[in-house]
């Protein structure tokens, strides 16, 4: 048996995933979280490289005999913008990158580039808009990033730009940009400085999910693994309905505990691989809860068709407003996302792959 | 050695200060302000006077230069397990909400907190049919500040304050981005003056202002100018400088020129008298038309006992009332100065050039 295996956020905890929340990966351009992906596993890195997409792959086997070959992916991409024009003193139009609301970018503070030289998008004065102005939203073609005057020197367009936020703990919360998908980056670093023996470990640090699992296609192909687990971010819409109705359309919520997935709209988690997850969550009393079976879609949804198919499964951290300013997520949330999953690699075998009877 | 703005106009923009809550930016301006006038007093609406003596002999004339310190920002109008419903304070246009960082100003045990939050919009398919597309009617709109109900119900009542919390950013050619630049710029500019008239001579006295409640209808720049009761009184704002969205109104490249109002609350004589003052000193001042009023201190200064002539001065500032206005540092200087050399340069009978025909 391995040792029992208790995390705790911490400083150190903390100012990693601060890191990783504050860095600057739109999709495509991920090269700020994968070196800090380099600098955390550099006891692993005979067994790690970068692919021809970008992924960060990692392999640690382990000793035991019968080892289950366990693909764990994470994505370290985010939402955001890319220049592609400049209109002449420090302004700039964009188009965003995956999938952000527009309503969420007027008025807000953004960073551009490798240097995140400080912008901001902003819009008409108020005094000059009329009512019916104002019944409109904004379209991402109105708007501009303004970088300050002469700021063209600064930024070029193809930069990529995201939300200037930076990660705060807000009581029992954390509050910061990306927490899609640098939870699971930090917890598939989490995992592998603490690696359970009776598997082989194959860690993708994934590019690209937001376009559409891009990363995880190849990731995949080359681990080529047993069974497959994503861990990502889902929406906990936990938030009171207008009319004072109960919310029974919440996909999941904060303070429930990882959420481990059913159906989502990308794959069907395999009967076993969530039985071995909620069961190792009662075991364990950890809580935990199920994403209501909806749309949407992790790396779980390249992963299991990879080859001949691979089982498996998505287990998320429940967060509020993703893809916007900053995401609201529980601290007990995280932490019991990574206990679960270590807890549940610790006990898995190849018996796992015995077909199930359909009932 | 001049005294250096941008650090001070960056510690006024990192507190909050919303009308007729001021008191966090009146306790950042009132050290400065006593250091560089004779004697300071808070007014009965919350405005903060600083007066500089004259050198001229009793009884001096008085100018008064006005900027108002008071803040746009949100209110706490109900509270739903965790979450808060809000209103506005001041003219805050909903579509800049959603997504935008805040500091809600509860209480614990009779201390305050500032808890910070973010305002949010629910999930289209928890809202009627008016919040599923277009902008979300602010009715809609909740602020999270990341607690758990139990904590929120100690912590927030109906009516809290709820303040923009994006950090001052310096941008490119010496820009300045934040909350509140309208008008806490204009704060600096009237610091800037203050700080070179310290160091030359002046016969007026200096009274200087940083007003209440203008954003909510210049309540507090009215009580003063009838407490202050000066000669003639210079009202400086922001104005909208040339920019994305900024519409055809618009005129002024911001970094590149100050402004001058020309309008019925600006009498003529002082207007002539300041433009011959830029020119004198290559201050570039443009023209900035508000025939029907400007919108700012100045139609509440102007009204005052038996009237008061008024001057106006503004800054050009792009995004004007979104926690992202942008200023130049040089305007805000230019401005300063502007201000300075027209004070110190003010005869004692400078008033009997300021008349109609």
């Amino acid at each position: 048996m391995t040792e029992k295996f208790s995390p705790e956020f911490g400083q150190a905890e903390l100012d990693l995933l601060s890191r990783l929340s504050n860095a600057l990966a739109v999709s495509g351009d991920e090269q700020e979280v994968r070196e800090i992906v380099y600098e955390q596993l550099q006891d692993f890195k005979d067994s790690m490289h970068t692919d021809a997409m970008g992924n960060v792959l990692v392999r640690h086997e382990g000793s035991g005999p019968n080892r289950l070959k366990v693909m764990v992916a994470a994505h370290m991409d985010e939402v955001g913008m890319m220049l592609t024009k400049e209109d002449g003193d420090g302004l700039f139009e964009f188009v965003v990158v995956g999938g952000v609301d527009p309503r969420q970018l007027v008025g807000k503070p953004v960073m551009v580039g490798r240097d995140h030289i400080p912008g901001v998008i902003g819009t008409k004065a108020i005094h000059l808009t009329t009512k019916e102005e104002r019944e409109q939203a904004l379209k991402v073609n109105a708007l501009r990033i303004d970088v300050g005057l002469g700021g063209s020197k600064l930024v070029e367009i193809g930069d990529r730009a995201t939300f200037s936020t930076t990660l705060q703990v807000l009581g029992p919360s954390l509050r910061g940009k990306a927490l899609d998908d640098r939870l699971g980056v930090f917890n598939l670093i989490q995992l592998l400085k603490n690696a359970p023996e009776n598997i082989d470990l194959l860690a993708a640090f994934t590019v690209q999910e937001e376009l559409g699992l891009r990363g995880a296609i190849t990731a995949a192909y080359q681990l080529n693994p047993d069974i497959g687990i994503a861990m990502d971010s889902t929406p906990a819409n936990d938030l009171p309905h207008f009319d004072g109705e109960e919310n029974t359309t919440h996909n999941t919520k904060l303070d429930g505990g990882p959420a481990i997935y059913l159906m989502d709209g990308a794959t069907i988690g395999d009967r076993r691989l969530v039985k071995w997850l909620t069961e190792t969550a009662d075991a364990e009393g950890i809580p935990w809860q199920y994403r209501q079976p909806g749309r949407g879609g992790t790396d779980a949804g390249a992963i299991h068709k990879t080859r001949a198919g691979v089982p498996s499964v998505s287990v998320s951290v429940p967060q509020r407003y993703l893809h916007s300013p900053a995401g609201l997520v529980r601290i007990d949330d995280e932490l019991n996302t990574l206990k679960l999953m270590h807890a549940a690699l610790s006990r898995l075998d190849k018996s796992i792959l015995i077909p199930q009877e359909n009932k | 050695m001049n005294f250096d703005i941008l650090p001070f106009l960056k510690s006024m923009l990192s507190v909050a200060g919303l009308s007729g809550y001021e008191a966090p930016i009146r306790d950042v301006i009132t050290p400065v302000w006593q250091e560089l006038s004779d004697k300071t007093w808070v007014s009965s609406h919350g405005s903060l006077h600083a007066m500089r003596y004259g050198e001229g002999a009793e009884p001096r004339p008085k100018v008064m230069i006005a900027a108002h310190m008071d803040a746009i920002g949100l209110m706490v109008t109900g509270i739903e397990k965790e979450f808060l419903r809000l209103t506005q304070v001041g003219g805050v246009d909903p579509r800049i909400l959603p997504g935008q960082m805040v500091i809600v100003h509860g209480t614990n045990s009779s201390e305050t907190v500032e808890l910070p939050g973010m305002v949010v919009m629910p999930p289209a398919h928890l809202l009627p049919k008016d919040g599923q597309k277009g902008p979300l009617p602010q009715k809609y709109l909740l602020v999270d500040v990341g607690l758990r109900e139990s904590e929120v119900e100690k912590l927030v009542r109906v009516g809290d304050v709820i303040s923009f919390a994006t950090e001052p950013r310096e941008l490119s050619g010496g820009t300045l981005s934040g909350h509140t630049l309208d008008n806490r710029a204009s704060v600096a500019a009237a610091t800037v003056a203050l700080d070179l008239l310290s160091r030359r001579k002046h016969l007026w006295d200096v009274i200087a202002v940083a007003s209440s409640q203008e954003e909510v209808g210049g309540y507090g720049a009215k009580g003063s100018a009838f407490d202050v009761m000066p000669d003639f009184a210079i009202v400086i704002d922001v104005t909208f400088a040339k920019g994305p969205g900024g519409g055809d109104t618009v005129l002024f490249d911001m970094g590149k020129t100050i402004t001058s109002t020309w309008g019925s609350c600006d009498h003529p004589a002082l207007y002539d008298a300041m433009q011959a003052t830029a020119d004198e000193y290559e201050i570039p001042l443009a023209r900035d038309f508000a025939p029907s009023g400007s919108g700012t201190d100045a139609y509440d200064v102007q009204i005052a006992q038996a009237g008061i002539p008024v001057v106006e001065l503004g800054i050009p500032l792009r995004y004007m009332h979104t926690p992202v206005e942008v200023v130049s540092i040089k305007d805000v200087k230019r401005a300063g100065r502007l201000m300075a050399e027209f004070i110190s340069n003010l005869p004692l009978d400078f008033m009997n050039t300021v008349r109609w025909e």
